[in-house]
């Protein structure tokens, strides 16, 4: 492959946040090239996003230099960025939710508003790439794939030569990042430089050109993607070797713990969510629950922790000496009052899991704030929780009392999970733990579920890769539109066979 | 039989100010700024057009030697300097060191009432008045000029032609203020400011400059509302505390209008009849029912935010990003 001119140099790129806090970027140089795709690596809070923000404008870089072309120039906002022909799309979406598709396309342009124009625009550009997007319809319409289509659109409408994507894959459907990927290199052969953030190896075996690496901060080289492979680029990652493989120790001594039975709930729209949905889970294993998003695993785990009012339906909760207690008609609270430790990692981690604006230290209160005798609370305890949670799942943080909003979103999920784990419960519910998590962040996840099973802790994990459902869960419940597919063994089944149970029910393919 | 005729001219004087205080509050709004400063503003807009109209007045030789174009245009330069120099505070406090919006706006409330008394009660004793008010009659005649045609057109002249010029230019503001928001480049853009800064700043706007200058064009609307209460529809009188509670009206207009200066048109005439219609209900001596009737136009606020919240439609909802803040580098 023959070497292609750098459409961006960025040279010795430092910066800080804070007064004394964290480097973020210390000394990185990259370069990115026309008609290439580059895929930025490097593990949750190792500076990726902060460098990609630093060239769109966002932010001001403290130290170094930025070549468009050769030349040298100042990007102090994202206007200049535009200017400059770089185009971001940010992982979490930057519309507006009550304009239209066309009006937030053509927002921030000078010039007298002309929608009818660039409605003509847009659907040219769409024609050019295969997209499709409807420029009159309203963003909060929209699915989370359109409104990325309608910020690749913007950015193309721009002018846009120079492309960076920040985890654009994490919200989508593997069907919509097929396309997302056929787009892209539509974009690459048309000469433009593209840049990539992704946490997900095999999109970067398939996708890009190039691989650069970050690691807390610090540029630490970039290869052609055809010379490398998963684990080199993990252990660049990480700086050391990693093994990616998933333990799956044998269940010690299986016993049932949580029993449901034809569990039906409807949404507060009438719509069933669940249908007659019976399974037990036992102590030491993992059940894992596969399913298209949105078949009902939300509701399911909700309905298991006391948060969602049901139809019908029995949960009950088996104690070691056979004792059975029914969970049903009860509120949080009063399952923990009754001695069931339950653990609930939720899809939602600053709106269900956490208070984003509180410290370390308070966030693990919110579990035990209610211990202690006294009308004051004990401040201690919680302390040396949150300093065990930083220290075993090295969380990136600069002190414990920074607000967990300002964490990056792998971090979020780390402080979370350990909270949740040290409550040492006897039933774990996860849903999409390892979300938006880079792959070693990840593997501790992976470790610290399987450390709990071997705990004899009966461990619900709702996933959404089939890869590590395979390799991870004991046994695989498959939920399809709100109805149990079937329940399968983790050892005996493959993703094909979990792909066809997700779409019809029982997976048979004479229906 | 209910007496339309002269129920609506004054449901119109006093909705005219409303009409003001809601279209400068959904112009400061439509950026994000929650803007409780507002009745302060309008109030620091009356008392900085009195005091205007108190110096021009007092250095003529006498009443005859005033020259109407001036008698107008002093006390509304005056006024829009005012209620911009308390935009302008409001911003610098809450857009520039990022100050809490709803502190802020209350203590400029509280700052604009005592300003205004200060200086009103100031006045009323450099005139040497022994009554505690001050009256700038011939100034006020002067806003309180209309067409001549108003008078000879029966019920059609005293409905729409008998009004001051600030009460057509309130409406004309408010129409062009709709106009802009819906329509053009710059309301796009101030509607995005106001929904989401910070993808308005990633789009290339400049989030803070439009926040200012929404915030002080707002003000200086608002202020051109306690204007229009002193000079018009007061007579050009002042007295401490007059103005009462409208400018909390005006932030309930701002809601019952769901932001948008046009439905204030309509909406400020309504409120302002809801507010004197315990004026026009035989009450006999029970004192105690007009109070109640009082009351009609904040209930008629609380129905329609129920009614917009239930609806639950995204247009109806406020900007969302209203009384936050917004820093580039936050995350």
């Amino acid at each position: 492959m023959q070497k292609k001119a750098p459409a961006v140099e960025l040279r010795h790129i430092t910066k800080r946040f804070g007064f004394k806090g964290i480097v973020a970027n210390d000394d990185i140089s990259l370069d990115i090239r026309r008609g290439e795709i580059l895929a930025l690596l490097g593990e949750n809070g190792s500076g990726k996003t902060t460098l990609m923000n630093v060239l769109a404008g966002i932010y001001f870089p403290d130290e170094g230099q930025i070549l468009i072309d050769g030349r040298e120039v100042v990007i102090s906002s994202p206007k200049d960025a535009f200017a400059l022909g770089i185009g971001m799309i940010h992982q979490h979406f930057k519309l507006v939710d009550v304009l239209t598709a066309a009006e937030n396309i053509v927002l921030g342009i000078k010039g007298k508003l002309d929608l009818a124009g660039a409605t003509e625009k847009i659907n040219a550009i769409c024609a050019q790439y295969g997209f499709e997007v409807d420029p009159k319809q309203k963003i909060y319409d929209m699915s989370v794939s359109q409104k990325q289509t309608v910020e690749i659109v913007k950015v193309l409408y721009r002018g846009a030569d120079i492309l960076i994507l920040d985890e654009p894959t994490a919200v989508l459907t593997p069907q919509e990042s097929d396309k997302l990927f056929n787009v892209l290199r539509n974009m690459r052969d048309d000469g433009k430089a593209i840049v990539i953030i992704t946490h997900k190896m095999h999109e970067v075996e398939s996708l890009s050109d190039r691989v650069a690496v970050l690691r807390g901060g610090h540029y630490i080289g970039d290869m052609a993607t055809a010379e490398t492979n998963a684990q080199e680029m993990t252990n660049m990652m990480v700086g050391r070797a990693v093994t990616l493989n998933i333990d799956r120790p044998e269940p010690v001594n299986p016993r049932p713990r949580l029993e449901v039975r034809d569990l039906t709930v409807r949404s507060e729209e009438g719509i069933l969510k669940l249908d007659g949905v019976s399974f037990t889970a036992n102590s030491g294993e993992i059940l894992g629950i596969a399913g298209i998003s949105g078949s009902g695993q939300k509701e399911l785990l909700e309905a298991i922790a006391g948060l969602q009012p049901m139809e019908r339906g029995q949960i009950e909760y088996i104690r070691d000496d056979g004792a059975r207690d029914n969970l049903i008609g009860k509120d949080p609270r009063q399952i923990h009052d009754m001695g069931v430790t339950m653990s609930f990692v939720p899809e939602d981690r600053l709106g269900m899991g956490l208070v984003g604006n509180m410290d370390l230290s308070d966030n693990m209160m919110l579990r035990t704030f209610r211990r202690g005798k006294s009308v004051f609370t004990d401040r201690k305890t919680p302390r040396r929780v949150a300093e065990n949670v930083v220290e075993e799942l090295d969380v990136v943080t600069p002190n414990l009392s920074t607000p967990v909003r300002r964490l990056s979103g792998g971090n979020v999920q780390k402080v979370l999970v350990g909270r949740e784990i040290t409550q040492a419960p006897s039933v774990l519910l996860t849903a999409y733990a390892v979300r938006g998590l880079d792959i070693n962040s990840s593997y501790t996840i992976y470790d610290l579920i399987n450390r709990q099973k071997a705990a004899g802790v009966a461990v619900i994990y709702v996933g959404e890769d089939l890869d590590v459902l395979v390799e991870l869960a004991d046994r695989i419940l498959v939920l399809c539109g709100g109805r149990v597919s079937g329940i399968v063994d983790g050892r005996k089944t493959d993703k094909r066979e979990l792909g066809l149970m997700m779409t019809r029910i029982g997976g048979g393919s004479n229906e | 039989m209910f007496d339309f005729v002269s129920f609506i001219p004054r449901a119109v004087m006093q909705g005219i100010p409303l009409l003001l205080g809601s279209t400068g509050e959904t112009l400061t709004e439509k950026s994000g700024n929650l803007n409780l400063g507002i009745p302060g503003t309008m109030y620091v807009g009356a008392i900085s057009g009195v005091i205007g109209g108190f110096l021009y007045e007092s250095s003529l030789p006498s009443p005859e030697a005033m020259n109407p174009f001036l008698a107008i245009l002093i006390p509304t330069l005056s006024c829009l300097l005012g209620a911009f120099l308390m935009g302008l505070l409001y911003c610098f406090l809450t857009v520039t060191l990022r100050a809490n919006q709803n502190v802020t706006g209350l203590a400029l409330t509280t700052f604009g009432v005592g300003f205004g008394n200060f200086f009103g009660g100031s006045l009323i004793k450099l005139a040497g008045s022994d009554m505690p008010y001050l009256a700038l009659s011939a100034t006020s005649n002067c806003f309180r000029r209309h067409l001549s045609l108003g008078d000879t057109t029966g019920w059609f002249g005293k409905v729409f032609l008998s009004y001051g010029w600030l009460a057509y230019a309130a409406v004309i503001i408010a129409l062009v203020a709709g106009y802009v928001l819906r329509r053009t480049r710059v309301g796009l853009h101030l509607r995005a400011v106001g929904e989401n800064p910070a993808t308005a700043d990633s789009a290339g706007i400049n989030v803070g400059r439009y926040k200012y200058v929404a915030t002080c064009v707002g003000s200086m609307v608002a202020g051109l509302g306690g204007l229009y209460y002193v000079m018009d529809y007061a007579s050009g009188i002042w007295s401490n505390n007059a103005f009462g509670d409208r400018g909390w009206l005006s932030i309930a207009l701002v809601i019952f209008t769901i932001w948008r200066p046009n439905v204030g048109v309509i909406a400020s005439v309504l409120f302002g009849g809801l507010y004197i219609l315990h004026m026009y209900i035989p009450s006999g001596m029970n004192l105690a029912i007009k109070e109640i009737y009082k009351m009609l136009p904040y209930v008629v606020t609380i129905i329609v935010l129920i009614i917009t919240s239930m609806r639950n439609k995204r247009e109806s909802q406020p900007p969302a990003s209203l009384g936050t803040p917004y820093f580039r580098e936050e995350r």
